[in-house]
């Protein structure tokens, strides 16, 4: 609970209707996107501008009361679930594109811009920004850069973390810094822009971003490709890259997705087929051209039963949309669904899906898979219902096999949606125990009185559960 | 809130709301930004679908009371549904809303002047179609009698809140008593007879805008479907299902399944986009009554709005013409988002001669009209209105179609308030249709 003398405090900071401390409005943010985690913050506080963000942070700093950043809350590591209370700080009034800089192909915005939108914006202007979390019709420009957050064209075009540029960052003691800047080449001092990205509000609150842009690629080709079984189709992702080809987008659903999906969209996707690809191509006129026709030979050539090519473009962002939902609506089948994103290097993924499906049916569990399969970036969800102790024990220990094996092969515990509160417990498999021993130490000077985002990142005790209550 | 009121309330939460449905959410925030309200109150997820929700099940779970913020939560959604679409999980808000709603309503009392407003409005007044023709006919004795403008030029309007003297100022001319009194019961097409249809005339369609019903038969007769207008039905209930008052629109539910199902029919035809999807889910409505659910499916399943009927038997193809004008359409939020019905209009439109039909931007969201939400809920309603106004004038249109009643109200409302009546008028989409077609097909 606040004090009223620590909520007349920051009602002078930031005015009253910035401050929020019913117990309604603490419930709406109690939670994220992230399922069976939920925590009641204390406040609920909305800075108008960096300095008021530096204001309130140099105060709870003082006070030792957690701040937890949150944009739009869509994430799915339960990395802005406020587990320690404190205050959740929105960032809905830092809502501005700042600048389009059309010569140095930047673009610089608060924290708050959505997404989408700054899409939108540069595009006009015939640039790209190519990070597009499946979330990016509701996400924040803030909450990606804190979850450095992929997206269908990671593949081709890489993630959030390529693109930043630069950052203006209040610390934990209420400093504020910049980092980086329009610059193609900058090696003065470390590279703090690249720490903060994907440090999840642990280290500080982003309030600015100059961000990387591209030009728009002239032309974009879409292919649906049909089989009979999955393995089949993981072949053929790892045939198209080991042919020097490189999609923008190269997308895997099994068929239980598909139906979901279909469900919903009901845009005439084949749930017959056991497995479906979504790949695309943009670039140059010819180039694609050629790229695509290679691309049909190859999944034709593994035993592809169908392939077909988006006749419009309003087609191809029909699918692109129906694939975004594809965890939402598996939703539609369970009461709980957990997602997990398990990354492997792309030339694995063959035998991760098949180390899933082996996973699943050992421990009983029932687990859809569809992702990113061009970069290796797979999403096992289990479908699974929360009230079901028993059950939920067999999905703990099929995830926890499913993060080892990910490891085994190369890969890591998560591709893009970060550690947060649910996989801490898990961050070990990948880092050792001395390489969690380092990320604590860059936390511990950063933010010695752990108050950002707390819970997050590291686990409190060494065996903390990923799905299971405590 | 009383204590006791509030047990009783989180009681009947836990014994009442579908807890699978509220699980069925995910959270994964896919409807906010589908949401009127989340983004007029600033990106508040109080006011968001996923929050409401997630404020339902937090009762259920014992975690909050239902106290006032909650129901102030609750309040605040006009009950668009443009979150069911765009859901993923293919949650039934609604249903969760409508539910919540009826608990607190009949279980929190209401101030005096409240109580006695919702019980002469939802009981005395909208099942009982004689007496909706009586206050129309006071409304036309007002209009008509030199009262109003006594009223206007003395000031005396001022007293009324801004929203209500807006109201005053756009309700359409009424039509008279003995026109509202004799309905035709039976209509034939003067072309061979293609569908046998019956209409739900509705109580403020068939009373305030009159005309616009007698323009739907027009249309009905000219595409070839012979009418049946049965006497015995009521007001929809859709304003009472909205507004925490089910137990009353089941009972008009059972009247109108009870005075549709003698005739023999092929659809039921709507021209209000509220009433059309109210009816559609009677059989959800009524899916705890085992002898009405198989009846109450059967009559759902006729529903049709009246665009739909019409791009159906071709009316589109006829020859349709207008003076050189821009003409935008704005969705019916219960046409788009329950009966799924949102091409047909701008088909229909778009294949009028001589008329540019424009987009405007976010056609698709609420107007803030919602039933009785403006006269509530006005403060909301009118920043959602001047939003909606901005994105008309964007198209230049001089034309803004309609297919709901109180959408059509709010509509003029918003023209009213910009000071744009000389430019710019609001119209429902078969009274257009019909002028459209006069004026290529001009009557002998």
């Amino acid at each position: 609970m606040l004090t009223n003398n620590a909520r007349e405090l920051l009602t002078a900071i930031v005015g009253k209707e910035n401050v929020e401390t019913s117990q309604a409005s603490k419930l709406v943010y109690s939670f994220d996107a992230t399922p069976q985690f939920q925590a009641m913050p204390d406040a609920i506080v909305s800075p108008r501008s960096a300095s008021e963000v530096a204001q309130v942070v140099k105060w709870c700093n003082e006070q030792e009361i957690p701040v937890v950043p949150r944009g739009s809350g869509t994430n799915l590591s339960a990395g802005t679930t406020p587990l320690q209370g404190g205050i959740v700080l929105l960032m809905k009034h830092l809502d501005k594109i700042l600048e389009i800089d059309e010569e140095n192909l930047t673009v610089t915005a608060q924290p708050g811009v959505n997404t989408l939108e700054l899409m939108e914006a540069v595009e006009a202007k015939g640039l790209f920004y190519p990070p597009d979390p499946s979330s990016m019709k509701i996400s924040q420009i803030g909450g990606n850069i804190n979850e450095n957050s992929g997206g269908l064209r990671g593949l081709k075009y890489g993630v959030t973390r390529d693109y930043v540029l630069g950052l203006e960052v209040v610390l934990p003691n209420g400093e504020k810094i910049r980092t980086g800047g329009k610059l193609a080449k900058d090696v003065a001092g470390y590279d703090l822009t690249r720490l903060f990205v994907g440090s999840e509000g642990t280290l500080g609150i982003i309030t600015e971003a100059t961000l990387k842009l591209i030009p728009m690629p002239e032309t974009k080709k879409t292919v649906l490709a049909l089989y009979e079984d999955m393995e089949a189709a993981a072949r053929t992702v790892s045939k198209i890259i080991a042919s020097k080809i490189i999609p923008s987008t190269l997308e895997f659903l099994d068929q239980p997705t598909v139906k979901v999906v279909e469900d919903f969209s009901k845009i005439g996707l084949p749930t017959h087929a056991k497995a479906v690809l979504l790949i695309e191509q943009d670039g140059d006129a010819a180039v694609v051209e050629k790229d695509i026709a290679r691309i049909l030979s190859i999944c034709e050539e593994n035993q592809a039963i169908e392939v077909s090519m988006a006749a419009s473009e309003a087609e191809a962002e029909a699918l692109r949309t129906a694939r975004r939902s594809a965890l939402s609506a598996l939703a539609r089948l369970k009461p709980t669904t957990i997602l997990e994103d398990a990354t492997v290097p792309r030339s694995e993924i063959a035998n991760m899906v098949y180390a899933i499906n082996q996973i699943a049916e050992k421990h009983q569990v029932e687990i859809c898979t569809f992702g990113h399969a061009g970069d290796g970036n797979l999403h096992p969800t289990c479908l699974t219902d929360a009230r079901d102790k028993e059950e939920m024990e067999r999905v703990e220990q099929a995830f926890e096999e499913i993060f080892t094996t990910a490891v085994a092969l190369g890969g890591t515990i998560t591709g893009e949606h970060g550690v947060g509160a649910m996989k801490a417990p898990y961050l070990h498999l990948k880092l050792g125990e001395a390489g969690v021993e380092a990320m604590r130490s860059i936390k511990q000077a950063f933010d010695p009185k752990n108050i950002m985002n707390p819970g997050k990142m590291f686990a409190n005790e060494n065996r903390k559960r990923v799905v299971v209550k405590q | 809130m009383k204590t006791v009121e509030k047990q009783r309330i989180q009681q009947q939460f836990q014994e009442k709301m579908d807890y699978d449905e509220l699980l069925n959410c995910m959270r994964c925030g896919f409807c906010l930004p589908s949401c009127p309200t989340y983004i007029e109150s600033g990106k508040d997820e109080a006011h968001s679908p996923r929050g409401r929700i997630a404020l339902m099940k937090a009762v259920v779970d014992g975690e909050i009371e239902p106290d006032e913020d909650v129901k102030r939560s609750l309040d605040m959604c006009l009950g668009c549904r443009a979150c069911e679409p765009v859901c993923p999980s293919g949650v039934n808000y609604g249903h969760l809303l409508e539910q919540a709603r009826d608990i607190i309503y009949q279980n929190q009392k209401q101030s005096l002047p409240v109580q006695a407003v919702r019980k002469a409005a939802f009981q005395g007044l909208f099942p009982h179609q004689q007496r909706m023709i009586g206050l129309t006919g006071l409304i036309g004795f007002y209009q008509r009698s030199g009262l109003r403008t006594v009223a206007r030029k003395s000031g005396m309007m001022k007293l009324l809140p801004e929203s209500m003297q807006l109201m005053e100022r756009v309700l359409p001319d009424v039509p008279t008593s003995k026109s509202m009194k004799q309905r035709p019961r039976h209509l034939r097409p003067a072309v061979p007879v293609k569908k046998r249809v019956a209409f739900f005339a509705g109580c403020l369609m068939d009373t305030v805008f009159l005309p616009t019903n007698e323009a739907t038969t027009k249309l009905l007769q000219y595409v070839g479907c012979e009418i049946v207008v049965p006497e015995a039905q009521a007001c929809c209930g859709a304003l009472h299902g909205h507004s925490g008052e089910k137990q009353q629109a089941k009972s008009m539910a059972k009247r109108n399944i009870a005075a549709f199902e003698a005739a023999e029919i092929d659809y039921i035809i709507t021209n209000a986009g509220g009433c059309g999807a109210f009816l559609v889910d009677y059989s959800h409505l009524l899916k705890d009554e085992p002898e009405w659910k198989d009846r109450a499916e059967v009559f759902s399943s006729k529903i049709k709005d009246i665009s739909s009927v019409l791009v159906e038997l071709g009316f589109d193809k006829f020859s349709l013409s207008l003076q050189d004008e821009i003409i935008t359409y704005q969705d019916s939020c219960h046409l788009k988002n329950v009966q799924k019905t949102f091409m047909e209009p701008r088909k229909l439109l778009s294949s009028i001669e001589g008329a540019q039909y424009v987009e405007m931007k976010d056609a698709g969201r609420c107007c803030g009209s919602a039933g009785i939400y403006n006269l509530v809920e006005t403060e909301m309603s009118m920043q959602i209105l001047d939003y909606k106004m901005e994105q008309t004038k964007a198209t230049k249109a001089k034309t803004i179609v309609t297919a709901n009643p109180g959408c059509l109200l709010q509509m003029k409302l918003g023209i009213e308030k910009e000071g744009l009546s000389d430019q710019m008028r609001a119209v429902h989409i078969v009274d257009l249709l019909l002028e459209a077609y006069e004026n290529a097909n001009p009557p002998a």
